[in-house]
């Protein structure tokens, strides 16, 4: 058996074709491949939300994915998000909220407040707390996160013609 | 055999498990559908959380289902997590094989030398253990249709944590009386806990089958709760449930 898995999958609009040790986690895949360091490792089993990432469309945790899970797949880290431009509005308003207060939570808190929107335009407080509870935020800044993804779905709201 | 990850990568990464071989499942994709088979319901072992709660198919047949899934854990692991994985992992306090037990599926084991089926009541033997053998894997749940209104509840410290303790059931009523009723609860012992006297006391009384609990149910302590706390707690989230029941009916 071979010692390594090749994969091709985008990364960020991009394709990319590696070799990959089995054991290899999407987290280190990404920052020690790809140098793409906005995906943090910090709990290492899926419960603080530091490593989110977007496989094929939805919101994932990277710490629980391998890299040689990952031919043919489309992966979107918080780099290509915000180059996109897609979060630039919740970008804006964590930033005028203080709602980044260290910054190692937030490219997590970013990528799931995004999902969430998408998924439901309107949501009430409760449901904003709620999508959000499985993102960990040890700087405990939760009130302006919270009112930092309730103005931007207000704004958003009154932006539609 | 790793299926959505979410229970088995965390215990690859702090190495509590050290496994030679890994075997990825996830491209088996026929093991992703929601199908009927005559009156059952077959959900496959690859349906992701996600899936589940917003299959209409699942919502119709056994809404019990439905509403538990929203209890498990954060959207991004629901994104991930399967339905047969967490049969599979056998988590004493996870929402879903209590609901297999309350809605009496199924199981459908595979492996090299044939299938076999087995009650989900038969198939939790412990805490993370099950009826599965060596070389055997969870394909599918053969779910009968539920036969009455939900009954789910569960008490956690926040919402997709693990709960302290948790109801999955259902109950038929006929008038004002509840006829028939199936009470699971799980994060009070080492697998689904059914409370069968408590069940058919509800056709007394909510406080009947409140009462019957204390005797029924023996629940393990754990470093969150006293076994009197979950006793505590189970009688408060079948009161809650009924309670929701009612509501629905009237």
């Amino acid at each position: 058996m071979s010692d390594t898995i090749a994969i091709k999958l985008i990364v960020n609009g991009e394709s990319v074709a590696r070799d990959v040790a089995p054991r290899q986690n999407l987290v280190d895949f990404l920052r020690d491949e790809l140098g793409l360091t906005g995906t943090r490792w910090s709990c290492e089993h899926g419960v603080c939300g530091a490593c989110t990432v977007v496989l094929d469309g939805e919101i994932v945790r990277g710490c629980l994915v391998f890299a040689a899970q990952l031919d043919g797949a489309r992966i979107e880290t918080i780099e290509g998000a915000a180059d996109a431009g897609r979060l630039a509005d919740l970008q804006a308003a964590f930033h005028a909220r203080n709602a980044v207060q260290c910054g190692f939570c937030s490219g997590g808190m970013l990528l799931t407040a995004d999902a969430l929107l998408r998924a439901r335009p309107a949501p009430s407080r409760d449901e904003i707390r709620e999508y959000l509870a499985g993102n960990y935020c040890r700087c405990t800044g939760y009130h302006a996160i919270v009112d930092a993804v309730e103005e931007v779905a207000r704004s958003r709201a009154k932006a539609k013609p | 055999m790793l299926a959505g990850g979410q229970s088995l990568v965390p215990m690859l990464n702090m190495r509590l498990l050290e496994p030679k071989l890994v075997v990825d499942l996830n491209s088996l994709r026929e093991l992703g559908e929601i199908v009927h088979e005559g009156p059952l319901l077959r959900v496959g072992a690859l349906v992701r959380h996600a899936a589940l709660a917003e299959s209409t198919l699942v919502a119709r047949h056994a809404p019990l289902l439905s509403e538990a899934v929203k209890a498990i854990a954060h959207p991004a692991i629901r994104n991930r997590g399967t339905f047969g994985g967490s049969l599979a992992h056998a988590d004493p306090a996870a929402e879903l094989p209590a609901c297999a037990v309350a809605l009496d599926a199924e199981l459908v084991l595979a492996s090299a030398k044939g299938r076999r089926t087995v009650r989900a009541r038969d198939f939790f033997t412990g805490a993370l253990s099950t009826a599965l053998g060596p070389g055997e894997i969870l394909v599918a749940a053969r779910i009968p249709a539920q036969k009455g209104g939900t009954l789910f509840r569960e008490f956690a410290r926040r919402h997709g944590d693990y709960a302290l303790a948790g109801l999955a059931g259902w109950a038929a009523r006929d008038g004002n009386r509840i006829a028939e009723a199936r009470l699971v609860f799980f994060g009070v012992g080492s697998k689904p806990v059914e409370a069968p006297l408590a069940a058919s006391a509800l056709a007394r009384s909510l406080d009947a089958a409140i009462a019957a609990l204390a005797g029924e149910l023996k629940p393990v302590a754990d470093l969150n709760a006293s076994a009197a706390m979950k006793t505590h707690l189970a009688g408060v989230l079948l009161r809650r449930a009924a309670a929701n029941l009612g509501a629905r009916a009237a």
